[in-house]
This record gives structure tokens, C-alpha cells and sequence, in this order.
């Protein structure tokens, strides 16, 4: 995913949790958000809860300096309802890691 | 309970929100639209002869009056077409709503006819988008849409109506009560800890400068602005979308500031121990090269994004939430202060370093031309640019005196903005004399308004410097590509006085006997579109000049040769 640097060093890794509208124009909101103004988006799961009507995304961000502004950003979207930042360690990612072993 | 079909509703809706006036252009996917509108007796068609016509017409009524306004496309090639309109109007943010058609939904997907993905196109240009995928949607869309384009910082949003949702039923009850503003959101205001810290920071400041721009238009609090300005002492600079708000004629005026200011504003921003920015996003030809933008400040921001806050430069302490109500609540902490040294100073270097003499009146001299029509014009007169040498040229000398009265594309740069955005701006300002300054380049990118000038009757002069070229583009060639001046000059001189005539236009040619203010009087004492023509030397340039990616203290030119009168 619009991953310009791949070295994926484990403390520059930030995991964002998103509650989002459960539209077809969501993912593009998000993905075109962060492909224009060049920001890394390393990794993202998006299942949709309860009754279809929200989804909930996780995406692995790599970014140190502009974590803040994405977060921001993040946040303008309309169809964005909450951003937190979940802690380092365990994330959905490690648990998914095996169908992605080579 | 009536019903009604999508089309009927989304007119019925458009007319609650307030909308009397909606350019656009018909076509296949939008035409129940347009059997809707055809039926109202509230809102009046303003027939565009392209989508960027009327999606510029619309940018003029928002930006003049503040108010959201509203243009209609078909699917296809009229969505297209309104892009550039729309990613000028995000740039800038103005509230224009934006509604196109679309193919039906079961052809969404099949490359049907007259099919372009124009809600994938317009996400990263729209401040929000939607695509209807039931006519019951609309009941709630549309005045979110008007919600969302007016409140926080304004912006501009997609609607597309597939063309069976348009001719779908659905019951409406007169009484809905979606309809008008609802301001859901509490308007956000910085903590009254951060307003004094704010105080603080100008009370104790020694140099202190207000950077101000199209926030403070966009949140009516010009007048604010002006009030803290006055009370601290504190000489004010704005952006090119600011101007207008510090009149010109004011003590504290020191125009705009970066690529083309006067050198005493960019010496003196150098100066200053404290920026106070205020709805502006240090944009990268307001700063210049942003590691050496006034290096010897602090940064104060208020801003209604807090996005913006940091988002280039650092900042020591930001203030998020309307600017107005920042304002108002920073206002009477903030000391009252003459600061005569630092005005004294900051006076010395405007007077220093002017860039035209106002009382040198050389009529084939582009300041010259503009301060004559300002005078004839009069206060009241609005005034649109497109964009190139005459809009720097205007932006410098233009005596403006409030916010809304100059209209130009800042952000993206859009030539072919001005012609269509002044038409928009007579639609809405009847009575008013609306100037459109603009050059042989730019009224070529969108001269088929011309035809709607005139058979709506605006008021606008529309005033042509000609100097065959796409000047800046020339002048940067000159400057900085070693004078290889290339694709940079017309080679075919077109007579724009016979095509506007054609167009059904009353024209002036400044070539002949007559003078410049006599041209001028008459032209603006008669109502209607009007062209006047006015050949300008080609080696004229706008200075002084920064270099792209310079500091701005590096600027180039301009020195006046004697001294003013």
C-alpha cells in the first residue's frame, strides 16, 4: 500500500484504530488521503461491526514526523468517526502475520 | 405528504436552503433535473456555454456574498468539466455546491455512455463528496451538503444524482425540518488559559506583525482583525485572499506579503519578534523559502483547521476554533499600545521602498490604468482577477477597501477564474459595477461566457491588458532560464475588441483618440458587460520579485529610480 520506504523498523510503526462509515466511498477517502499528501500507509484490515452500518480499520502507519497531521487529517473526514492510536506491541497485524509468511 | 420524484425534491430542497440562482449546462444523465427546475418559480438558470463557465459563475456569487451557491453538470464530460472549478473553489475554500448527473445505477460500472467516476475523481478536490444511491438519501444529503460547504472551514462538495434516483419517488413533507442551517456542531473555542497566554505573547512583544487572510473573510470578522490591529499598534500584512480586510489608506496597511510585496514588508516581516497569523496557511508564496520565513519570530496562529496549525512552520502557540469568536475573546485582553518606534520603522521602510508612485499618472503604465479605474469605479465597485502579471499588478495597487470586494484564485492559480466569477458576482450584487481585470492569456481560457455576460445583462467591465504573452510565465523565463523565452508569446495577434463585439458586447480600444478616463466613464456609466482593450509592452514585469524557493528578502527589482512626489 503506497509503501515508499519498507524498511519496516518496529519503532517507527504506529498502529491507527478508525470507526468509519461502512460506505463504498470509504476506503477511497481513506487510501487517496494518504497517497496525496505522501504520507506511508504500511498495512490496513478493515472488517465491517454489528449491523454492517460502521466498519472498524486498523492501518500500519510508518511515520514519525507527521503522525500528528495524519491524525488530524484523519480526523476532518466526514465519514471518520473516532481515530486512537492503539499501543506498540500486539496489534491485529501480528496476529494476521502468518497468512503473509513467505 | 407530497409526492415527489428526486429531481422535484432536490429542487424543492435547493429552494429551502435559500437559492435563487443556479448555473449550469444540461445534458442526457440531468435532464429530470432540469424538468424539475424548469417548473420553479424560485430559482432562476443561468445557461453557461461550458460546465467551467458555471462552475465559476457559482464561485463568484459564494465568494461575493459568503453564502453557498450551487451549479448543475450532466454525467460525463460536464462533470469533468467542472473540475478545475471545483479543486479552485477546495484551494480557496468556498462553498460551492457542485450536482451532476449520472448514468443510471445498474449501468454504474459498464463504461456507460457519458460514465466518468466523478465521485473518485472529485475526493482529493471536494472538502466532502457523495454519490445517491436512493432517492430517501437526498432528504438528508442535501442539507448536510449545505451544512458541511458553509460551517468550519468552507468548502466545496460533489453531489451525484444517478438519473433514475432523479426520476424515483419519494413522499416529502413540507414541514421536514432538515432544511435550514442547523448548526449541530458548537462552534469549537480555544481554552481562555491559551487566549491569555496569547495576550501575553503580543503584550510582550516588541515588533510585532498580523498576517491575515481568507479565514478571517470566510468567518466575517474583518472588522475584528482591524480592532486588534488598532488597539496593539500592530502593522498588518495580508495574503492575496486576505486583501480588502486592512483598508488601503490605513495607517497599519502594509499591503500583501511574499513573492510580490513591497520590500518594506518583507524587511520589516523579517524584523518582527512576533507573527500573528490569523486564518492563513502559510502558503509557499506568501512565506517564501519557509526555513527562512521570518526567523526572528514567534508564531501565533488562529485558525479554525487544526490541521493548519504547524502543518508548515512551527508553531509557538495555536489557537483552533472560529476566528471570530478567537477574536472576540482575545480582543480585551490584549493591551492598548502605540508602539510609535515599530510603526515609525515599519512607516519608514513602506515609504522607503514603494512599489509605484501613486501620484505618477503614465497612461500606458499598468498601475497607472488600475488606479484610474478604481477612481471612476468608485468604493463600491467589486473586483475579479484571472491570473498572471495583471492580477500581481492589481493585487499590488487596487485601493480596496473591505473583504469580498476582491475576487481572485488564489490557492490554484486559475486562469480563465476571472471573466466567469465577475459574471457571478453582478448575479449576485445587482446594481453594483463589477471590474474583471484580465489579460489576452487568460480571457481566451474561458471566452465563451461572453455570450452569457450578455444575455444576462452583467455588470462587467471587463478590462483586457493585452501584451500578447503569458507574461509571468515570460518574465520567469527572462529571470531565471537564461531569456530563453519560448511557447511564452503569441505569434498571432487576435483582435479582441471585433470578438467581443460578435459576442454582443459594447468594446473600447484604448489605441484610438480617446483618453483612458473618458474610455473608463463611459464605460462604466452605461449598464452591461463592457471590453475594454488596453495594449501593455511586453517587457513590462511585475516587481519586486522573489525567486521561486527564495527567501522572501531575496527579491529582485523594483527599485524605483526617483523619488515619489
Amino acid at each position: 500500500m503506497n509503501a515508499l520506504k519498507t524498511d519496516s523498523n518496529i519503532q517507527h510503526e504506529t498502529i491507527l484504530e478508525l470507526q468509519v462509515n461502512n460506505h463504498p466511498g470509504v476506503m477511497s477517502h481513506i487510501c487517496g488521503l494518504f497517497s496525496r499528501r505522501a504520507y506511508n500507509l504500511e498495512g490496513i484490515v478493515v472488517v465491517p461491526i454489528g449491523r454492517g452500518k460502521i466498519s472498524r480499520m486498523w492501518l500500519k502507519v510508518i511515520e514519525e514526523n507527521n503522525l500528528e497531521q495524519i491524525v488530524k487529517q484523519l480526523q476532518k473526514l466526514p465519514d471518520v468517526q473516532t481515530v486512537t492510536r492503539q499501543p506498540p506491541g500486539d496489534s491485529i497485524f501480528s496476529e494476521i502475520s502468518h497468512f503473509f509468511s513467505s | 405528504m407530497e409526492q415527489l420524484s428526486g429531481a422535484q425534491l432536490t429542487i424543492r430542497l435547493l429552494e429551502n436552503q435559500g437559492i435563487d440562482t443556479i448555473a449550469g449546462i444540461p445534458g442526457g444523465a440531468n435532464l429530470p433535473l432540469y424538468d424539475a427546475l424548469q417548473a420553479s418559480t424560485k430559482i432562476r438558470h443561468i445557461l453557461t456555454r461550458h460546465e467551467q463557465g458555471a462552475g465559476f459563475i457559482a464561485q463568484g456569487m459564494a465568494r461575493s456574498t459568503g453564502k453557498p451557491a450551487v451549479c448543475f453538470a450532466t454525467s460525463g464530460p460536464g462533470a469533468t468539466n467542472l473540475i478545475t472549478a471545483m479543486a479552485d473553489a477546495y484551494l480557496d475554500s468556498i462553498p460551492v455546491i457542485f450536482i451532476t448527473g449520472q448514468v443510471p445505477l445498474s449501468l454504474i460500472g459498464t463504461d456507460a455512455f457519458q460514465e466518468v467516476d466523478i465521485y473518485g475523481i472529485s475526493i482529493p478536490i471536494t472538502k466532502h463528496n457523495y454519490l445517491i444511491r436512493s432517492v430517501d438519501e437526498l432528504h438528508t444529503v442535501i442539507p448536510e451538503a449545505f451544512r458541511m460547504a458553509s460551517t468550519g472551514r468552507p468548502g466545496p462538495i460533489l453531489i451525484d444524482i444517478p438519473k433514475d434516483v432523479q426520476n424515483s419517488i419519494t413522499s416529502y413533507d413540507p414541514e421536514e425540518q432538515y432544511g435550514f442551517f442547523d448548526q449541530l456542531q458548537a462552534p469549537s473555542l480555544p481554552t481562555v488559559e491559551k487566549i491569555e497566554l496569547a495576550a501575553d505573547m503580543i503584550n510582550n512583544s516588541k515588533r510585532p506583525v498580523l498576517y491575515i487572510g481568507g479565514g478571517v473573510i470566510h468567518a466575517e470578522s474583518g472588522y475584528l482583525a482591524r480592532e486588534l490591529a488598532e488597539k496593539n499598534s500592530i502593522p498588518t500584512t495580508m495574503s492575496l485572499m486576505g486583501l480588502g480586510i486592512m483598508p488601503h489608506d490605513h495607517e497599519l496597511y502594509m499591503g500583501m506579503l511574499g513573492m510580490h510585496a513591497s520590500r518594506g514588508t518583507n524587511r520589516a516581516m523579517k524584523e518582527s519578534d512576533l507573527i500573528i497569523a490569523v486564518g492563513v496557511r502559510f502558503d509557499d508564496r506568501a512565506t517564501g523559502k519557509i526555513a527562512e520565513f521570518c526567523p526572528n519570530a514567534k508564531i501565533l496562529h488562529l485558525d479554525i483547521d487544526p490541521c493548519e496549525i504547524g502543518k508548515l512552520k512551527k508553531t509557538h502557540l495555536g489557537l483552533v476554533g472560529n476566528v471570530r469568536y478567537s477574536l472576540e475573546m482575545l480582543i480585551p485582553h490584549v493591551a492598548e499600545n502605540d508602539r510609535s518606534s515599530w510603526c515609525i520603522h515599519v512607516a519608514k521602510l513602506q515609504q522607503e521602498n514603494p512599489i509605484f508612485c501613486p501620484n505618477d499618472r503614465n497612461f500606458n503604465k499598468p498601475y497607472s490604468i488600475i488606479l484610474e479605474a478604481a477612481a471612476i469605479a468608485g468604493e463600491d465597485a467589486i473586483v475579479t482577477t484571472d491570473v498572471g502579471k495583471h492580477q500581481m499588478w492589481t493585487a499590488q495597487s487596487y485601493p480596496l477597501s473591505r473583504p469580498r470586494q476582491f475576487l481572485t484564485s488564489g490557492g490554484l492559480g486559475t486562469m480563465g477564474f476571472g471573466m466567469p466569477t465577475a459574471i457571478g458576482a453582478a448575479l449576485a450584487n445587482r446594481g453594483k459595477t463589477v471590474l474583471c481585470f484580465t489579460g489576452d492569456g487568460s480571457i481566451m481560457m474561458n471566452i465563451q461566457e461572453l455570450a452569457t455576460a450578455v444575455e444576462e445583462e452583467a455588470n462587467i467591465k471587463i478590462i483586457l491588458f493585452d501584451n500578447s504573452s503569458l507574461g509571468l510565465v515570460r518574465q520567469q523565463q527572462s529571470l531565471f532560464y537564461n531569456r530563453h523565452i519560448f511557447a511564452s508569446e503569441y505569434k498571432h495577434r487576435v483582435d479582441f475588441c471585433t470578438i467581443a463585439k460578435g459576442f454582443g458586447l459594447k468594446t473600447y480600444s484604448i489605441d484610438d483618440h480617446h483618453s483612458l478616463k473618458s474610455v473608463f466613464e463611459e464605460a462604466f456609466s452605461n449598464k452591461g458587460p463592457a471590453l475594454i482593450h488596453i495594449p501593455i509592452d511586453i517587457e513590462e514585469e511585475v516587481y519586486p520579485m522573489v525567486p521561486p524557493g527564495a527567501a522572501n528578502t531575496t527579491m529582485i527589482g523594483g527599485e524605483l529610480t526617483h523619488e515619489c512626489a
